[in-house]
């Protein structure tokens, strides 16, 4: 540990010896740098970034990374199981799939025989269905047969097919897409009215402080899921996709600013005693400068940190309210919708790739939990 | 019955003392044969056992192991294994205590003073070890039948029937040092039951009595309050009286007077004198304060960096302190015979993180007489000057 | 402890009069009145409404009154014991949740022993042996538990045992029990169907208690009085279940508190998951049909009994604490 051994978190730079000292070793260190340091040490932490990190390219890259219209109903192909990439053809490498071969069985069921002589090429950068990406229209995916025309035949389900032979794999990556937006937005929200009452609580004190205080304890108190299913509930059923994205947003969000606001309360009542706000004030810096300047800036890993571990409850909750139906309703993609169609354990005994999104789930929200704990390690730099 | 225990406890003459003395109450101690525990854990041959022998072999003939002390420890060193390395918290201490007076241990904080009391304990905290050295308790005080504690293991029963028995324990924070949430009647029956064989009720009459020898009025009810119910001084009566009644030989006093205020401080010093008279018990007291240094101990051993660098008489060590960090302490307190506007001189530099231990005599760089070429380099030992004092410095090579 | 007492109570009484506010909310959310709705459903079953029977029931529940009547006299009608009509139930709210209302607090209870039982030792365990093989399983558990949905450990659940075994572990009771009077088999019989709820229902609270348990044991062990205890020889485990334990149980029973609304959230979804009869299971029901006045009294009392919970363990601290017991007035 290279730090100063003075906490100073409102100025950017700390120095313990003055770099024009002559050959000193000068030891500087921003508080960024410092928190990022010792996040780098938290190992799991930063494999946990990792993971998000690439759950939000997907969100960006969904489409890119998809290899069937998500939308695309296969009648012929429903409950197709996953037909796993492989890499290798013996020692050769060669990017395929078997074919699948379908059959009836005495129940008249459909079933799927794997059939590996018949390999359908899988072509990197294939040409496919068209999409839109910052703008422009484009038809190349990341993985593909390399034609846009493809039949239910020929086409590649990695991750198999649901009941109405919709390309899971496709689906799941458009699905991330949604209910990490639905997060997203949600935490937006949440930093914005949790972070100004919880400021004004902790500045003000007193009565106000009092009131924001005993009315986050009482939300607290109250089961969640209920209300949030009530509400939804109340949403008429005719809402469009986008009406009823917001309005679940803002469900999902009415609890999580609560914590937000007691963390930011929390940091500015330990930050009212420190010395360099003391130091402000008897400057005669106005509040308004103290609460931007002087201690907003050592707010941000607090708030990055709870934001985190807020955004994987919001996850949650919006797979939670999907899966039962009252959250999004299909046509939209989310990993509640792609679980809704596994409600059903019977469907799930036939079907149990229609778990995987259950997999994404747990874990985004794993490594969310993991990383938001490792920012709130971390951005305590002097503490322990 | 509690009379009896009440008792100033006779000079000892042989065996263990708890055999022969306050026979009704020790008949029915526990009877744990230290001696006998000791041969069953050397079998064992730890670490520490072994690494003893060495220090055996290879100590000086300086330094034997006296034989009228009633603690004796010897080459002590206790190391903290922490992620950024090792940190030598206690680095080759030697000091005997001798039975019914006091040992006072002075030194700055973070000079391994606490350490070193909890090591003879072997109650220190991981990271911590004890890698090395013997601890020489001799209850009996006859010669060659002293008992290394280091060999009985910490957890043995024989060392937990000394821990709190015959050696106990009191510490800085009174308030922080007792449970909140149990009653102070429980927190001292536990310490007698662990050591007697008494009934409930008389475990309960021990306690207030002691409650009451240490100065708490209405001790009975006391005994059914809860810690924050007391206050600071109250607290540290309670915690000597929580201390004294198994009757020790020895009293670790871990600063017990730092965190209350003056008048307290000497009304809990005055408490320590009286009960080391009335019991016949020696006093292991560790401070960074002179004054009470001065008004309690016996013997003083000054500490720096895990090391002791002088040790010897109080009288000595006030009249003609030898090492220059003694001298540098006591010119640094204030005396009746300081004039107003004079300046206290202060050790110039501040102690350096154990980590970063200067090379040679650790207390070089802020030594007023710092030899260059000799004290950067070598390490001075603990040697006699007179037939009193034993300094560990560089000055007094050669005499 | 009596201002500590009718602080508690004071505050119960707000939170329970701001749920019911927000419960009144949800109720009236939907576009139209319930009798509106009420219309609907006995036109869908053929009877017809008449204009003047439908004002006369508006008079009746006060909806043509201000916001603030309608909602005193509602509260009045519930504190009074009238819940209000079910019409997906046909029957009043009262009767369809009394019907499952013990099944709901058995299993609500018995998770949160089941968490408490599992929780501590291994939340002990895991501090008192940091860093060791054991602690490293602990808590990446913890951390499983605390990620994955309930409902899609009951999913899975299910769908395991119904692979392995053939066996559809739903419901609460084997289909001879039902409907039959309490018995001893009765109750084996559901202690048995409770053991998988109660073992789902309870791993993101077993999680976040483990955690919780801990971090305060590896704090408290740190602390003087255990030293204190060290120097009177007791051996390393009884004084670490005798002091630092009993602290770190203090916030164990405020956690308690925090997690309830979890369990009473998990609860109704996974007896939608698991079929169980409890009033979760209702009021998904109630929900699809937009049954108003079932799922707002579920709203009601699911918020209240978590309220009451919440109160009980502040007064279990309040018991187990003498600093809070014995606090001056």
């Amino acid at each position: 540990m290279v730090a100063g051994s003075q906490a100073g978190p409102s100025s950017d730079v700390q120095e313990r010896v003055d770099p024009d000292e002559g050959d000193a070793k000068v030891e500087v260190m921003s508080q960024r740098q410092l928190i990022w340091h010792r996040f780098k040490r938290h190992r799991l932490a930063m494999a946990a970034t990792v993971i998000v990190a690439i759950f939000y390219l997907i969100v960006i890259f969904s489409d890119f990374l998809a290899t069937n219209d998500p939308e695309d109903i296969e009648a012929a192909r429903q409950y197709t199981p996953p037909q796993w990439l492989r890499v290798f053809d013996g020692f050769k490498p060669d990017l395929h799939v078997c074919r699948l071969v379908g059959s009836r069985d005495e129940f008249l069921r459909k079933v799927y025989v794997k059939d590996c002589d018949q390999k359908v090429d899988v072509q990197i950068f294939a040409r496919g269905y068209e999409y839109k990406l910052f703008g422009l229209t484009l038809d190349r995916h990341l993985l593909g047969v390399n034609d846009p025309e493809v039949t239910a035949e020929e086409a590649i389900f990695i991750l198999g097919t649901d009941v109405q032979g919709r390309d899971l794999y496709s689906r799941l990556m458009r699905g991330t897409r949604l209910s990490l937006l639905i997060g997203l937005t949600g935490i937006f929200i949440s930093i914005i009215v949790g972070t100004s009452l919880g400021a004004v609580s902790g500045f003000y004190g007193g009565f106000i402080d009092n009131l924001i205080q005993r009315s986050i304890e009482i939300i607290r108190s109250i089961p969640t899921i209920p209300l949030y299913l009530g509400l939804a509930a109340a949403f008429p059923a005719d809402w469009s996709v986008e009406r009823r994205f917001f309005a679940i947003t803002i469900v999902v969000s009415l609890f999580a600013w609560t914590e937000l606001a007691r963390v930011v309360r929390g940091r500015y009542l330990a930050m009212r005693q420190e010395d360099f706000v003391t130091a402000a004030i008897v400057a005669g810096a106005n509040q308004r400068r103290i609460i931007f300047r002087h201690m907003l800036p050592s707010f941000y890993s607090h708030i990055i940190a709870a934001s985190t571990l807020s955004l994987a409850l919001m996850v949650i909750s919006e797979t939670t309210l999907s899966f039962l139906g009252l959250g999004l309703l299909p046509p939209a993609i989310s990993y509640g919708t792609m679980l809704f169609t596994a409600q059903n354990v019977q469907t799930v005994a036939l079907a149990p790739w229609l778990l995987i999104p259950g997999i994404f789930v747990v874990v985004l929200v794993l490594a969310l939990n993991f990383m938001g704990d490792g920012i709130r390690d971390a951005a305590d730099p002097y503490g322990s | 019955m509690t009379t009896e225990t009440r008792q100033p406890t006779a000079p000892l003459d042989s065996g263990f003392r708890r055999n022969d003395v306050a026979a009704p109450l020790d008949s029915r101690v526990r009877g744990n044969d230290v001696a006998s525990a000791r041969n069953d854990d050397m079998s064992g041959g730890n670490d520490v056992a072994s690494a003893r022998n060495d220090v055996a072999s290879s100590g000086n003939g300086e330094s034997p192991v006296a034989g009228d002390a009633i603690l004796s420890v010897r080459g002590l060193e206790t190391q903290f294994f922490t992620d950024e390395g090792v940190v030598r918290a206690v680095d080759g201490v030697d000091f005997d205590v001798l039975p019914g007076t006091t040992m006072g241990i002075v030194g700055e904080s973070g000079c391994g003073k606490s350490i070193t009391a909890k090591s003879i304990l072997q109650i220190v905290e991981a990271p911590g070890r004890i890698t090395n050295g013997e601890i020489n308790y001799n209850p009996s005080g006859d010669a060659g039948s002293a008992t290394d504690l280091l060999s009985l293991g910490a957890n043995s029963d024989a060392m937990r029937s000394i821990r709190g028995g015959e050696i106990s324990m009191i510490f800085q924070e009174p308030m922080t040092s007792f449970s909140g949430l149990h009653t102070f009647g429980n927190q001292i029956d536990e310490t007698l039951r662990l050591h007697t064989n008494l009934s409930k009720q008389e475990r309960f009459d021990l306690g207030v009595d002691w409650l009451a020898r240490v100065g708490i009025p209405n001790p009975t009810q006391r005994m059914h309050e809860y810690p924050f119910r007391f206050s600071g001084g109250q607290l540290q009566r309670a915690m000597i009286a929580m201390a004294m009644c198994t009757n020790p030989r020895v009293l670790i006093a871990d600063e017990p007077t730092t965190a209350l205020d003056v008048t307290t401080q000497a009304q809990i010093l005055d408490l320590l004198q009286r009960m080391q008279e009335e019991n016949d018990m020696a006093i292991l007291f560790i401070t960074h304060d002179l004054g009470v240094i001065s008004e309690i101990a016996d013997d003083v051993t000054v500490m720096y960096l895990g090391k002791v660098v002088e040790t010897g008489p109080v009288f000595s060590f006030f009249d003609e302190p030898k090492h220059p960090y003694s001298k540098a302490l006591l010119t640094s307190i204030p005396s009746m015979f300081t004039s107003s506007r004079e300046r206290l001189p202060s050790i110039s530099g501040s102690i350096p993180h154990p980590q970063n231990r200067p090379m040679g005599c650790a207390f070089h760089p802020r030594c007023q007489s710092f030899m260059a070429g000799t004290c950067d380099v070598g390490e001075p030992e603990l040697q006699s000057v007179n037939e009193e004092q034993e300094v560990s410095c560089f000055l007094y090579e050669g005499q | 402890m009596l201002a500590f007492f009718i602080r508690r109570v004071i505050y119960a009484v707000i939170a329970m009069w701001a749920v019911s506010v927000i419960a009144f909310v949800i109720i009236n959310l939907p576009a139209g009145d319930f009798v509106t709705t009420y219309i609907a459903t006995q036109l869908a079953t053929g009877n017809l409404v008449l204009e003047d029977e439908a004002e006369s029931l508006r008079d009746f529940y006060g909806l043509n009154d201000p916001v603030y009547v309608q909602y005193s006299k509602w509260i009045t009608r519930i504190l009074q014991g009238n819940l209000g009509f079910s019409f997906e139930f046909n029957a009043p709210v009262r009767t369809v949740l009394e019907m499952n209302l013990t099944n709901t607090l058995l299993l609500g209870a018995f998770t949160v022993v089941f968490i408490w039982v599992v929780a501590i030792p291994i939340g002990i365990y895991s501090a008192v042996k940091q860093y060791s093989p054991g602690d490293y399983i602990a808590t990446f558990f913890g951390f499983l538990g605390l990620g994955v949905p309930d409902f899609l450990i009951g999913l899975v659940m299910l769908w395991l045992i119904l692979d392995t075994t053939g066996f559809l572990a739903t419901g609460l009771y084997s289909h001879e029990f039902r409907n039959a009077p309490w018995s001893f088999g009765k109750a084996w019989d559901l202690a048995k169907h409770m053991i998988l709820p109660v073992a789902i229902l309870g791993t993101a609270g077993t999680a976040a208690l483990i955690r919780v348990m801990r971090a305060n044991l590896l704090d408290e062990l740190k602390k003087p009085y255990v030293t204190t205890a060290r120097a009177k020889g007791l051996t390393e485990w009884q004084l670490i279940m005798k002091y630092p334990v009993r602290y770190a149980l203090n916030p164990v029973i405020s956690m308690t508190a925090y997690i309830l609304p979890f369990i009473i959230s998990g609860s109704v979804i996974l007896s939608f998951v698991l079929d169980l009869p409890t009033i979760g299971r209702d009021f998904l029901r109630a929900l699809t049909a937009q049954d108003i006045y079932l799922s707002g009294a579920v709203i009601l009392f699911s918020g209240w009994l978590t309220i009451i919970g919440t109160f009980v363990s502040d007064l279990l601290l309040a018991w187990v604490d003498p600093r809070i017991r014995l606090e001056e007035d």
